[in-house]
């Protein structure tokens, strides 16, 4: 009786799947760590910085979404996560677009 | 039981705890301006700095971080599916992960001190001043993240006591929930500041 009247949570329909799906981003996570060691110790010049943090974006998202269980969270909780990251967006591209261009206006 | 109070209860509880990691996010933020200004300042010593660090470490503690998030996700899981027991041996294993990587980075510090290099020391205070930056940027961000792994291992450890005794259980364990979301968030950071540091 209680099935028909209660809907299952998205969290409580994502209690059914096993723990296969963790272990597949658990191994990404490490394949993704073992790229960034290597390619991090060639020298790639100036492709090296942005190689490892695109690496390491690659798995952050993996941690919110798997194990953060984001990917079945609430809309609200998206709205959360995507406004933190525009709002960290803003704290970093402005600071640094003040500091990077610092020389371009010449000192009288 | 009312079901339906629970329930809304840990929304809330929950989006409490992402607005306080979007506050963390912020924290960590400002230390990454920092990096990023001094890493276009002295880009050739954060490079020699980089090396000097010990690869080893970086990546078996990289390692220890990303198995002990598994095990915290799959804790969550598994309340959700009533295993008490499984719970309990899942939040162990974060915490043994917690605690090998704080003993990787106390031999760690413990080695880069021997090597005379801490801040302010004198080794550094004779070198170049790109030196002594990255390494205080290596002291302060490591600090402050090594930091956040004992509080995250405190509430993981106070969560499975209280599992064990029953106050969290399957129809309220926003507790375990948000004290992982915590943890994940120390990961997070951990993701980054590996690359930055150890790789550059």
């Amino acid at each position: 009786v209680a099935h028909e009247t209660t809907t299952p949570s998205k969290a409580e329909r994502h209690a059914g799947h096993g723990p296969g799906r963790y272990f597949v981003v658990w191994a990404l996570l490490i394949i993704f760590t073992i790229t960034t060691v290597v390619t991090g110790r060639m020298d790639l010049g100036s492709v090296n910085l942005p190689l490892a943090l695109t690496i390491a974006t690659i798995k952050a998202t993996l941690v919110v979404l798997f194990f953060m269980h984001v990917r079945y969270s609430t809309r609200l909780t998206w709205a959360v996560v995507l406004g933190a990251l525009f709002w960290l967006g803003i704290l970093l591209a402005l600071t640094m677009s003040d500091y990077l261009s610092r020389g371009w206006i010449p000192q009288s | 039981m009312n079901h339906a109070a629970a329930h809304s209860d840990a929304v809330g509880a929950k989006l409490g705890m992402w607005l306080f990691l979007f506050t963390e996010l912020l924290l960590f933020g400002g230390l990454f301006i920092l990096y990023a200004v001094y890493l276009s300042r002295y880009p050739a010593e954060f490079a020699a700095g980089g090396k000097e660090l010990n690869i080893f470490f970086g990546t078996a503690n990289t390692v220890l971080l990303l198995t002990s998030s598994l095990l915290a996700a799959m804790a969550v899981t598994a309340m959700q599916q009533g295993k008490r027991r499984l719970v309990i041996g899942l939040i162990g294993g974060t915490l043994l992960c917690a605690a090998l990587f704080l003993v990787n980075k106390y031999l760690e510090w413990s080695a880069k001190i021997g090597h005379g290099i801490w801040p302010g020391s004198p080794r550094l205070l004779a070198g170049a001043p790109g030196d002594s930056v990255f390494f205080s940027l290596y002291y302060l961000t490591t600090g402050l993240h090594a930091l956040h792994v004992t509080i995250g291992a405190a509430l993981l450890a106070w969560i499975g006591i209280r599992v064990k005794s029953g106050a969290t259980h399957q129809g309220n364990y926003v507790a375990l929930e948000n004290s992982t979301l915590y943890w994940h968030l120390v990961d997070l950071v951990w993701i980054f500041l590996f690359p930055l540091l150890y790789l550059i």
